[in-house]
């Protein structure tokens, strides 16, 4: 492939506009279809029966009254959904979770499926499917689950990553380790160093739209499937697989999608929802209840978190260490190694280790959400630098810019940066009128800063021309927040022509070739790479189409602003063809006309953001009101700038509810205690003040308009900035998150009691 | 069990349908009448996003009965525009793009109807608290909040 992704510093006139998206109008008036949304002829309704213990044996599970009973057509157990993985642990993890085969493994578990008539049969079968439970001890907590004494849940799990392999089988699945120079060394330097741990309790994406699908097997072997998802190519490979359905022949459509921030990149419900297609022979929809969403879907890890840090007098680091211990869920994982590679990313370090640990627990499959790993990492190195500045007696922001990664910088993961946003987005809160506002009594102010990869990765895009002059657009990546109209103004961009006049859908499996997930922030990042490529391929056959026109060699043909331009003085008086006209003549000239794109898009920027945060806290009861919040991130270039702030904005309010909310609570019997909105409290309007944003943009070298990802790097500082500030209004440190009212007052007490 | 025979009013319409005793609104106007535009966050009444008005009282449709609807006046997202003119809010949350993924955004325009209805002239306060029975988890509700503060000072100049 020839398309050249460097950066080419150009001007620009639709990109870094803000028109409206495409897909509004169906938004504002209740048409736009999300995944409950749609329905098929002769369709049944789906229901998972779960566990109601934490850890325990399936012994036996009789599904014969179930499925007598009038109106109910298939009933499902681990049976149904054979072992195809052929050796993949991941998938047969995956398959695991999605209908339990020995063990029940967490609170929610699925064990059953019935498909009914309707809703209430389908209630009434679940109540009639006895399961056989031997019921055994559980672990919950992160560091419980680390000792020797621990309820084992997997054993066949042997900590890999040690210089010896154990001879016991254990909770932890792998130990991983990243960093360069000698902390040891680093240490002895120190005049200062500052030691503390921490803990962060798990959340849950929140998306407000439970997870749904209608799966149609047909005895043909072909097979549909209409879901809500963040990627609907690679939920074609799981279900396929986990199916054994020819890819091909399973068509995956995704709907709307209603919020997934990465809990919508793992399948559940859907591989269940075919294997009771497939077996009652009609097309079956499967929606989650809330309390299924937070029993069985979603959350991110709990940690445990150790931090080392020393400096000199002169504000130099000289070590870094951190030892991190995530939950995975009941199954391996790699949730703590990404919190060992983001942990001090933001800084320039010649001595720095750390150390992960990926913890097996009784709770539920551990999930993505957005910035995977990266804030719980931040909230505890942030915490630490803010508490170092303040024993060396320098202010937090100049300690973190003396301290700041630089291009050039090798970053504690390995690579060496290129051109990053850390420093400029320091100075740019240096000055910002926020940090110099009054505050009151029983307020406090703090900052914090974040990393977060980005991603590329495998994208597909087509791009075609109707005989009006109109474009389709069609990209493969999922629109989780108004993508459809970054890329429209991607590809009005190159082509020369008006954002009205193109049109973005996301197209179908069977439309287009596959498409990675939209995760790691490379919706708008990966398919305008794919978009400008696309275009450039029209280009070349609307230029071939315009020298046939005016029966010239095409070397002569330019394109300039939506219009053909015949080059040089011979065809001075040939004037112009614009693209419309090019296109109406189409059927003539070769027929219709369009331009495709493959690629795999490499060379991610990776992304930057500090975050300033005001709080007030209430001595008496311990809570917390976020009274001012300023955001300061890198977009390399904003495509949408409303919709970039908007992804600012809406990942500051996640990890606010996160540092001050919410949290998973297990009872001693290892149950989910708070599977609903109303005791798993995220932020509502009347919790927030309005979210301030700064958008920079220090152009990612590779890719044409110097994007980078925008969508998860507003999630990494909030906690950190948060506890910050709470730390700084209440003069005690805060090292649990979230930091609710009765966590607030019992640090109160600690500090009164010394 | 006998279905409840209902005869009620849905966007000015006169609409007739056979429910079941413990089906709520919600379920019979996404699954009996076709109109899906109201969703099932919660099915508990904490998200809001199933958001209708029924004799002029905001109420989340999954805390109501079908049967209940007997007699109403029924107001869903699906009447909130005329025709092809977008209601005020409706076109503000476009402008202010006071949506990401869309799905609380039909409780939303129908809670912040009622709440201009009830109170034309807002202050951002009463907008966040009248708006704090929906949830939303992608904007931040800052958008929200804007789109509704236009809307309101359109409304009043209209």
């Amino acid at each position: 492939m020839n398309f050249d992704p460097r950066y080419s510093g150009r001007s620009f006139s639709s990109v870094g506009t803000r028109p409206l998206r495409p897909d509004g109008v169906d938004k504002v008036t209740g048409r736009a279809r999300y995944g409950a949304d749609f329905n098929m002829a002769g369709q049944l309704v789906g229901r998972v029966l779960r566990s109601p213990h934490a850890h325990a044996i399936i012994k036996k599970i009789d599904t014969s009254k179930a499925e007598k009973l009038a109106g109910v057509k298939a009933v499902i157990t681990a049976k149904d959904l054979p072992d195809l993985t052929d050796g993949d642990a991941a998938m047969f993890d995956t398959l695991d979770n999605c209908m339990a085969r020995k063990k029940a493994l967490y609170d929610g578990h699925a064990v059953a499926a019935v498909a009914a008539i309707d809703a209430r049969t389908a209630r009434q079968a679940l109540k009639l499917i006895e399961v056989d439970y031997e019921v055994l001890p559980h672990v919950t907590d992160v560091d419980e689950a680390m000792q020797h004494h621990a309820p084992l849940i997997n054993d066949a799990i042997f900590t890999e990553g040690l210089e010896e392999k154990p001879v016991k089988p254990s909770n932890v699945s792998k130990r991983t380790q990243y960093g360069h120079g000698d902390v040891h060394q680093g240490f002895a330097q120190a005049d200062f160093v500052v030691e503390r741990s921490f803990k962060t309790e798990q959340t849950h994406q929140g998306y407000i739209e439970p997870h749904a699908c209608v799966a149609s097997v047909n005895p043909d072997g072909t097979a549909d499937l209409w879901v809500c998802t963040q990627g609907h190519f690679v939920y074609r490979q799981h279900c396929a697989q986990l199916l054994g359905l020819e890819v091909s022949k399973l068509r995956v459509t995704s709907s709307e999608i209603g919020g997934g921030f990465g809990g919508k990149t793992h399948v559940w419900a859907e591989p269940v929802a075919l294997a009771l297609s497939r077996k009652a022979g009609r097309p079956v929809k499967l929606v989650m209840t809330r309390d299924e969403v937070f029993r069985a879907s979603g959350p991110t890890s709990a940690t445990s978190i150790d931090v080392k840090i020393g400096a000199r007098k002169d504000g130099t680091i000289t070590a870094a260490e951190a030892t991190l211990r995530y939950t995975c869920g009941p199954y391996a994982g790699m949730w703590a190694e990404i919190g060992a590679m983001t942990a001090f990313a933001c800084y320039k370090l010649e001595n720095v280790k750390t150390v992960g640990y990926e913890v097996l627990v009784n709770r539920p499959k551990t999930a993505a959400y957005r910035a995977p790993s990266a804030p719980m990492a931040a909230f505890a190195v942030e915490s630490a630098v803010d508490e170092l500045a303040k024993e060396i007696g320098i202010d937090p922001v100049e300690f973190r810019i003396k301290n700041a990664a630089q291009e050039g910088t090798r970053a504690s993961y390995g690579p060496v940066y290129g051109p990053i946003g850390i420093g400029p987005t320091l100075e740019a809160v240096k000055e910002h009128p926020h940090m110099r506002a009054p505050l009151a009594q029983n307020q406090g102010r703090g900052m914090a800063c974040g990393f977060w990869f980005n991603f590329g990765g495998q994208t597909c895009t087509d791009l075609n021309i109707g005989m009006d002059g109109t474009v389709s657009l069609a990209v493969g990546t999922v629109d989780v927040g108004g993508s459809r109209a970054s890329l429209s103004l991607v590809a009005a961009e190159e082509l020369g022509i008006d954002y009205g006049q193109v049109k973005a859908i996301v197209a179908d499996t069977s439309s287009l070739g596959y498409n990675d997930m939209t995760d790691g922030s490379r919706g708008t990042f990966s398919s305008s790479m794919a978009t400008i490529s696309a275009a450039r391929n029209a280009i070349k056959v609307l230029r071939e189409r315009a020298a046939q026109m005016w029966d010239i060699s095409v070397d002569d043909v330019a394109w300039e602003k939506g219009h053909a331009v015949a080059k040089g003085e011979k065809h001075g008086n040939l004037g112009k063809l614009s693209l419309k006209e090019i296109a109406a003549q189409s059927g003539k000239t070769g027929g219709p006309i369009a331009g495709h794109s493959e690629l795999v898009a490499d060379g991610a920027g990776v992304s930057f953001a500090t975050h300033i945060c005001d709080v007030e806290v209430d001595p008496e009861t311990g809570s917390t009101r976020v009274i001012r919040y300023t955001v300061v991130q890198d977009a390399g270039k904003a495509v949408h700038p409303t919709y970039v702030e908007g992804q600012y904005q809406g990942g500051a309010a996640q990890g606010i509810g996160w540092a001050l909310n919410e949290e998973y609570i297990y009872g001693k019997d290892g149950r989910l205690q708070n599977p609903g909105f109303l005791d798993y409290r995220i932020p509502v309007c009347s919790d927030l003040p309005m979210i301030d944003t700064q958008i920079l943009e220090i152009p990612n070298p590779n890719h044409p308009y110097g994007v980078r990802g925008v969508g998860e790097t507003s999630i990494v500082p909030p906690l950190a900035a948060i506890a910050n500030a709470v730390s700084n209004a209440v003069g005690v440190r805060m090292s649990h998150i979230p930091m609710s009212p009765p966590r607030i007052l019992a640090a109160l007490e600690a500090e009164r009691e010394g | 069990m006998a279905g409840v025979a209902v005869s009620t009013t849905i966007n000015g319409d006169h609409v007739e349908y056979l429910c079941q005793p413990d089906e709520t609104l919600l379920d019979v106007l996404r699954d009996r009448l076709g109109l899906t535009g109201a969703k099932e966050g919660c099915g508990t009444g904490d998200c809001g996003a199933c958001s209708v008005i029924v004799d002029n009282r905001l109420v989340c449709s999954c805390l109501v009965l079908g049967a209940e609807a007997e007699g109403r006046q029924i107001e869903t997202i699906e009447g909130m525009a005329h025709g092809d003119q977008l209601h005020p809010l409706q076109q503000k949350f476009l402008e202010h793009a006071a949506l990401q993924c869309g799905i609380c955004t039909p409780g939303f325009l129908i809670a912040a109807k009622d709440l201009l209805e009830k109170n034309p002239s807002p202050t951002e306060e009463e907008i966040r608290f009248g708006l704090a029975g929906n949830l939303c988890r992608c904007t931040g509700y800052d958008k929200i909040v804007r789109a509704v503060q236009d809307a309101a000072n359109v409304m009043k100049g209209a």
